[in-house]
């Protein structure tokens, strides 16, 4: 089942996978030599290549794109709409027209559920999220349902963190319009069952909508093969520069939303009574995007391909299956349920001990981890805590950075509970 | 762990604090308030609600109920033990010594009369080696003065 649900094969090893290697790729880890960096599920460190690229491409290809008819120009435009063909070809989406540059996947979220949204919804009609959902795929829904009067219906994970295919089943009616869910949960790191929730949602004729932001760094993702309507990510989480994100929308469905942000780039005529739209794309990039921040996405996601993402999944399920391991041996630390398909998320707590004083502590061994609420309080309050402590896992991490936050912790035990 | 490392965390978590984190003091709520507020750090989801009883000029009593981190529970356990019996204007004048020495700014001269109270909250200028932290050291104080400004309203302050 895990598996298939991540689509690699297990008798293939991960050949050549070095994480000591790969993170003499991130300049980060020659600045700061001693840092156990945990906390990608965040935002990832960035590759020479990556932060290179960048710098070269406005040192040497740099210009507006989509106006220039100078050959500068025509070099930054071919710069920029390469980047969205690897972003077509990494999610194997069927058209490049299907990838629409934004901000992060905030943006992308809340696009669709301000430009599809009131369009298509109406009164009473209901929208089903999960309950593991990060704020980004909750408020602007809830925002959506106050605007237009529909519901919003959340799918519960079980006791053991796992999404309840039968409750979801039980929740979709002739009237839900769109299923909105997480991959990878941000928080538990459970592994959601994607493809069988995009066939039981299109059986009532509902839309489906995932936020890719942990899974697009981790695991081979093919928007084709999980037959989804929207797949969005944050290029920050995938070793990309921040300010960058995807939507990918069927063209279908992009060709017949309305515009979102209206301006430059984005129009076929303008007249002072009447304007014109440009087609997907275009018609949802207004104004002068982030040209070079597409440019080091597209690099990021080169890097990416460079280390293979079956080796990646695969280096990152051992690791967390290490780091569950390790970390349910210590005494007084709670691990947080994530269900059989976890991937490179965990939250744990230090019984008798806040969150924020653990991280304080393992900051001072340089174990850099998140704590606090991860934008899930709903999922919290579920939990019925004030919050956890999160490792999440990138390509540079190994056992030997489990084994120093293993260490960390125990000195937290001794400082709290001694 | 190098030695340095366990010098600046023992600064952070003296005894005291470690100690008013575990039991901390006059933490219930007060039947009847004369002022009430809530504080919350919506970065680590902490929060707390600072209760007054104030006779005339006199706090006679004061108390805190709330759920949080080593630091802020400390805080406002330790905020309760001296608050109690100052007036209010001696209440004012702490909070802004206390300010000063965990933010590092400039508070003046502190009266003679609090110097006893002034020592008896030093354990907590430790976070000012840790700013992230600083916030959970004072968020009891500024409940507390958001209570003296709003009575029983329940005025909400954020740290963020």
């Amino acid at each position: 089942m895990a598996a298939s649900l991540l689509r690699v094969d297990k008798q293939a090893p991960a050949r050549g996978f070095d994480p000591r290697a790969l993170r003499r790729e991130f300049p980060i880890f020659t600045t700061h030599p001693g840092l156990v960096f945990l906390d990608s599920g965040a935002s990832a460190q960035k590759p020479r290549s990556v932060i290179d690229g960048i710098a070269e491409f406005y040192r040497s290809d740099y210009a507006n794109v989509h106006r220039g008819v100078y050959s500068l120009s025509a070099r930054s435009t071919d710069r920029f709409e390469e980047a969205r063909e690897k972003v077509r070809a990494f999610l194997n989406a069927a058209d490049e027209r299907e990838i629409v540059f934004v901000r992060g996947a905030t943006e992308a979220i809340n696009l669709v559920a301000q430009s599809w949204g009131p369009a298509y919804l109406k009164a009473g009609d209901k929208i089903v999220i999960s309950d593991v959902e990060h704020h980004s795929n909750l408020v602007p829904w809830q925002m959506l349902c106050e605007r237009v009067g529909c519901l919003l219906v959340v799918a519960p994970t079980d006791a053991t963190g796992e999404f309840d295919l039968a409750a979801f089943e039980a929740l979709l009616t002739s009237r839900t319009r769109l299923v909105a869910v997480t991959h990878i949960s941000n928080v538990t790191g459970t592994l959601l069952p994607i493809e069988r929730i995009v066939q039981l949602a299109h059986g009532k004729g509902a839309k489906v909508l995932v936020d890719g932001c942990q899974a697009v760094p981790r695991m081979p993702v093919d928007v084709q093969a999980l037959g989804c309507d929207f797949y969005v990510f944050s290029g920050h989480k995938a070793y990309g520069p921040t300010g960058t994100g995807v939507l990918y929308g069927r063209y279908g469905a992009l060709a017949a939303m309305p515009p979102w942000q209206t301006g430059g780039g984005m129009i076929l005529h303008v007249g002072l009574d009447h304007t014109e739209f440009q087609d997907p794309p275009h018609r949802f990039e207004a104004g002068t995007p982030d040209i070079a921040g597409a440019v080091g996405l597209g690099l990021a996601l080169d890097f990416i391909e460079s280390v293979g993402r079956e080796a990646i999944a695969e280096h990152e399920q051992a690791l967390t299956g290490y780091a569950v391991d390790r970390l349910s041996r210590i005494p007084d630390v709670q691990l947080v349920a994530g269900g059989q398909h976890r991937l490179s998320v965990l939250s744990f707590n230090l019984d008798g001990v806040h969150p924020h004083d653990v991280g304080t502590v393992l900051d001072q061994h340089h174990v850099a981890v998140r704590v606090g609420n991860h934008c899930a309080q709903p999922l919290m309050d579920k939990l019925g805590l004030a919050g956890t402590v999160r490792v999440s896992l990138g390509v540079y991490n190994d056992e030997a950075d489990i084994d120093r936050l293993a260490v960390a912790i125990e000195a937290c035990r001794e400082m709290f509970l001694r | 762990m190098s030695s340095e490392t366990a010098m600046d965390l023992r600064e952070l978590y003296q005894d005291i604090i470690l100690d008013h984190g575990r039991h901390p003091r006059n933490f219930h709520a007060l039947e009847h308030p004369t002022h009430l507020a809530r504080g919350h750090n919506p970065l680590c989801g902490d929060r707390v609600t600072i209760y007054l009883a104030v006779e005339g000029e006199r706090i006679a009593d004061v108390s805190f109920e709330g759920r949080g981190c080593a630091i802020s529970t400390a805080a406002a356990s330790l905020m309760t033990e001296v608050l109690k019996g100052k007036t209010v204007a001696e209440a004012r004048a702490l909070f802004a010594q206390f300010h000063a020495r965990v933010t590092g700014g400039e508070a003046g001269e502190p009266p003679e009369a609090l110097q006893d109270d002034i020592e008896r909250l030093e354990p907590l200028t430790g976070v000012k080696a840790f700013p992230v932290r600083v916030k959970c050291a004072t968020l009891p104080w500024h409940a507390f003065e958001a209570a003296l400004k709003t009575g029983l309203a329940g005025d909400t302050v954020k740290t963020e």
